[in-house]
């Protein structure tokens, strides 16, 4: 018995390992028959190492783009990282809100990031064809002249609006390092002097459901903060996954733990996967086919109205539209939402579980259950995460989880929540200022690829065009500073691929970042960038609920080769533009900090000085407050605290999206409705298309990657492998068993990646890690396992923005496990 | 004797690994090691009706690096003595005694010895015993965001947490003694299960 069971760890060895043990006991079994002379007690062993006293410990930060924002105690000797801790200052004791901000797996393995091989070194030219990644070395006067002499011909021949700033998270939450928002870094303050640049609104995180929840809420919704779960008496979750998506051990994984600790309540989760969130919490799991959240919550609407679970006089007093009593007097006869649920609607269809369970797969049972359980269960936290939006109808859908919280009265109490994602509290800080960018002319920030192709063709009511009509010209210049959304973040690759390798049409792509991506080999120029550790910022914006910190992340070790920091880059094509003066305005890099904080200490003056903060590495505060409860003052009075919507109140029914729908044009089977209802995306569960791609993709948040940084670490790949989540019901028709490489393909693209064979999803989805680096072979496949060779340029509806988790393919195995 | 113990709360664990690459980063190791591993344990079935499913799946994470056990199976079978017992109960492997032969690594029952090919012998989690007579936590310990970790006398964690030590995937404690306490996941199954199995092989 004992042997069968020590078998099963063991069965946990790799190939390699087992070749080594293999080889090693038989060694063994020479050396055993003879004497061993060296033989020796343990007493006489002197293992006892002296710590190293010249090793000095330097504050930095993981500035990335998770959500969290870690800070890193480097241990550095001669000049050289060491080894990287985490914060340990403070008691960690959670109860007294003093929380030790402990950084996840790839924060710890920064060391790795700082002296990757993929680094670098100094400035270069494309010699290749984009892509192929062949550069020459250049001088940084070189790599200086290309780029002025560049921007100077686009203006002249095209203006300001053919030059565009990629999105990019690269480098996120600092002060002067930040690449996020681009409208907010250095590289619009230095377009901003010469200009301007065509401007972006959206993100790949959120693009659909900032517009969906806008027209909904007003404005950014918010929902209340992870910390408030310890009021609650249930947790419900849609595609919220902060174990997988906010891992700092002072960000919100650990908020959500400590607070249901004190509330001790049932969590619901509702994922086509079985998330590391659904392992921590260990309550209940609710499969849910990709795309269909809207028609379970219109079933459990139904079963509400039915039983007399929902909350009227809430629904009267703070909405509009929920039935005909509070319906907008532009609207038609039956188009409020109960109507929608009950059938009497304009698709004439009864919401019943019995409706929603084929669409969505979830039992009629469980809907009922889990209606009644909502229903009758408060406060009830209801949120969702950025998944389900990600999606062909995320904006939508979106609106349909708000839904849940209106129809219970949960919005704006303690225990509560909106529907939307959790937030958080922060502590002001004053940014770099990047002036104001005279072109207002702004573009869906997914169709930057078409803006390459198409530009002058695009137009507000087609293609979500803002602050103008239609485009001029199209992009010429792209400025692509810490991102890997020139090719790797970007959907449809194969598409960009092809876009990008017309010279004629994009002109010049500047990329300026740590590591050679698969962006950077897109490059025209590449230029080398410090990272955090060779240079000093504030940095901050890590979700951390109600306790949050700044860090001033120190510099740590030298600037490694030729890189440079962006300020100093910055700054030198400043001069050569003619504008030094107004960029610099006289400032050195740590100038600039010790400025900017002497602002925010106007707002504050409780906070320490620049020395102390500087030496202390990190400050921390409480919620003053409590935890955030979004729209509570709302709740309290909604006519003085009206929200930012037309009509002030929270729009189930929108009329500003009545209008959008009769007046914009639309793809064939694309819906814009004034209601949250359940419409069914292009490449869907019920698509005609499943008959060639059975299989719905889904994408999710890698452990070893925050996004596509990190995805260059060794040891990171090796602990949080690349693989396709696929269950068991599937891989066996095709013959694949767990480990086995198999081909993911569609009519986009293919990629070669191994097979999880796992319970852990649903049946009919398969599910890939987003930000796999691309690494196409010589016939195109990606053997890499990057998802974006499979997903869709064509965009959402409303937001226009990256559907990339509504995707069709087919799955065949390669080679046996 | 002194003895020190891990406590692993694997009701808490969410499988990041910060605890392996912590330790990783710390001892300076490559892909080959991975002195503190994170078992996932995954088990369950779907049963298909009209479209729609029903599934009792279940998942839990377990952390496991040495376990500094009462009884050593490594110690038991190193014939050159490098693997050893400290004073203050921390098993650790001498390497300049080590011949590499391997026996530790197929006797424990943990898989704690690893080869290192560089080196040319054997390699192990030493439970930062010079951190630890410092007054300081393991690496690991201290890494862990959701505080899933805890160092301590084993008796006090006992003390503590109680006194259970298994858990499937691991093997019966009773083979090694190990000096871990460990708090079971709402999924957790009983050593010996054969409901579920290792899904992570190749990341341990």
């Amino acid at each position: 018995m004992a042997s069968k069971i020590v078998q099963m760890l063991k069965h946990g060895m790799t190939r390699r390992n087992f070749l080594q043990t293999t080889s090693a006991t038989g060694l063994a079994a020479a050396v055993s028959s003879i004497p061993l002379p060296f033989k020796v007690s343990a007493a006489n062993i002197n293992t006892d190492k002296k710590p190293l006293n010249k090793e000095k410990v330097v504050w930095s930060a993981c500035t990335v783009n998770c959500g969290s924002r870690c800070p890193l105690l480097m241990h550095v000797v001669d000049g050289e990282i060491k080894w990287v801790d985490a914060d340990n200052t403070g008691s960690d004791d959670y109860s007294k809100k003093d929380v030790q901000v402990r950084a996840c797996l790839r924060g710890r393995s920064m060391r790795r990031r700082v002296y990757n091989p993929d680094r670098l070194k100094y400035p270069m030219k494309r010699v290749g064809k984009r892509g192929q990644g062949k550069f020459k070395r250049i001088s940084w006067d070189e790599a200086y002249d290309e780029i002025a002499n560049s921007i100077t011909k686009i203006r002249k021949d095209y203006g300001n609006e053919a030059i565009y700033l990629n999105y990019g998270t690269g480098t996120l939450g600092g002060t002067v390092t930040k690449s996020w928002p681009p409208g907010k870094t250095l590289i619009a303050r230095l377009m901003n002097l010469n200009g301007g640049y065509l401007n972006h609104y959206g993100d790949y995180s959120t693009a659909q459901i900032s517009v969906g929840l806008n027209y909904t809420y007003g404005g950014w919704a918010y929902g209340n903060s992870f910390s408030d779960t310890e009021n609650s008496k249930l947790i419900v979750q849609f595609g919220n996954n902060p174990a997988e998506t906010r891992m700092s051990g002072g960000g919100l994984i650990h908020h959500l733990r400590e607070s249901v600790n004190k509330s001790n309540v049932k969590m619901i989760n509702i994922d086509p996967r079985y998330t590391d969130t659904t392992v921590g919490f260990s309550d209940q799991w609710i499969p849910i086919k990709p795309g269909t959240d809207a028609a379970f919550i219109a079933a459990m609407a139904h079963v509400m109205i039915n039983e007399n679970l929902v909350d009227q006089p809430f629904l009267d007093k703070y909405c509009v539209g929920y039935d005909d009593k509070t319906l907008p007097v532009s609207a038609p006869k039956n188009s409020d939402y109960k109507s929608y649920i009950l059938g009497a609607g304009k698709d004439g269809i009864e919401k019943t579980p019995l409706w929603a369970s084929t669409i969505t797969g979830i039992p009629v049972d469980i809907i009922v259950k889990t209606a009644r359980e909502i229903g009758s269960t408060k406060p009830c936290a209801i949120y969702q995460g950025w998944g389900l939006q990600r999606t062909a109808t995320g904006e939508i859908a979106s609106r349909a989880v708000a839904m849940l919280a209106l129809l219970t009265g949960n919005l704006g109490i303690n225990g509560g929540g909106s529907g939307a994602r959790e937030s958080d509290y922060s502590i002001p800080f004053v940014r770099f200022p990047t002036l104001d960018n005279p072109i207002k002319a702004s573009i869906p920030m997914f169709l930057w690829t078409d803006a390459i192709v198409r530009g002058p063709e695009m137009t507000a009511i087609a293609d979500g065009i803002q602050g103008k009509d239609k485009l001029e010209v199209p992009i010429k210049f792209v400025w692509n500073y810490a991102s890997n959304c020139l090719i790797n973040q970007h959907s449809d690759i194969n598409r960009t691929h092809k876009i990008l390798q017309d010279e004629n049409a994009c002109e010049m792509i500047v990329v300026i970042d740590n590591h050679l991506t698969s962006s950077a080999k897109y490059a025209d120029i590449v230029l080398p960038d410090l990272t955090t550790s060779e240079q000093a910022d504030f940095c901050m914006d890590g979700k951390a609920a109600n306790m949050p910190y700044f860090i001033y992340a120190d510099k740590v070790i030298e600037p490694q080769f030729e890189s440079r920091s962006i300020y100093q880059i910055c700054s030198d094509l400043a001069k050569r533009l003619g504008v030094e003066e107004q960029f610099t305005e006289g400032r050195t890099q740590e100038e600039w900090l010790r400025h900017l904080y002497a602002e925010t200490r106007k707002i504050d003056a409780s906070l320490p000085d620049f020395e102390t903060v500087r030496k202390q590495g990190i400050v921390k505060r409480v919620d003053p407050n409590g935890h955030f409860v979004a729209y509570q003052a709302f709740r309290e009075d909604p006519i003085k605290n009206p929200l930012k919507t037309a009509s002030g109140k929270v729009e189930i029914y929108s009329a500003a999206l009545a209008k959008i729908a009769s007046e914009w044009v639309l793809a064939e089977g694309d819906v814009i409705d004034p209601l949250p209802i359940y419409t069914t995306p292009f490449e869907g569960w019920d698509s005609p298309m499943r008959k060639q791609f059975p299989l719905q993709l889904t994408g999710f948040h890698h452990k070893g990657r925050c996004h596509s940084t990190y995805g260059n670490v060794d040891v990171l790949k090796q602990a949080a492998q690349q693989e396709m989540w696929i269950n068991p019901v599937d891989a066996e028709s095709r013959g694949i068993s767990n480990g086995a490489q198999i081909r993911i393909f569609n009519e986009r693209g293919e990629v070669l990646i191994n097979a999880k064979v796992t319970p852990r999803i649903m049946p009919g989805v398969v599910a890939v890690g987003e930000g796999a680096w691309y690494t196409p072979d010589a016939k195109g496949v990606d053997r890499n396992g990057s998802m974006n060779v499979l997903t869709t340029q064509r965009p959402s509806p409303l937001a226009k923005g990256n559907p990339q988790h509504t995707n069709l393919v087919d799955v065949q195995l390669v080679t046996r496990a | 004797m002194k003895q020190y113990g891990f406590f692993i709360d694997s009701s808490k664990c969410t499988g990041c690994k910060t605890c392996q690459l912590a330790c990783k980063d710390f001892k300076n190791y490559g892909v080959e090691q991975n002195f503190r591993r994170v078992y996932e344990y995954t088990g369950g079935s779907w049963t298909e009706d009209k479209g729609t499913y029903r599934q009792d799946v279940f998942a839990y994470y377990t952390s496991i690096a040495c376990n500094h056990c009462d009884e050593p199976a490594c110690v038991k079978v190193c014939p050159s003595g490098a693997m050893h017992k400290r004073e203050d109960g921390f098993v650790i492997v001498a390497e300049d005694v080590c011949i590499g032969c391997g026996q530790c690594a197929n006797a424990c029952p943990y898989r704690a010895p690893q080869y290192n090919a560089e080196k040319g012998h054997m390699t192990k989690c030493d439970g930062c015993y010079e951190r630890v007579a410092e007054g300081l936590q393991p690496v690991c310990v201290g890494s862990c965001p959701l505080r899933a970790l805890e160092f301590g006398p084993i008796d006090e964690l006992r003390e503590k947490y109680g006194t259970n030590a298994d858990v499937a995937p691991l093997p019966p404690s009773s083979i090694t003694k190990p000096n871990i306490v460990i708090k079971l996941n709402g999924n957790a199954r009983p050593t010996g299960d054969t409901s579920g199995s290792i899904a992570n092989p190749r990341e341990v």
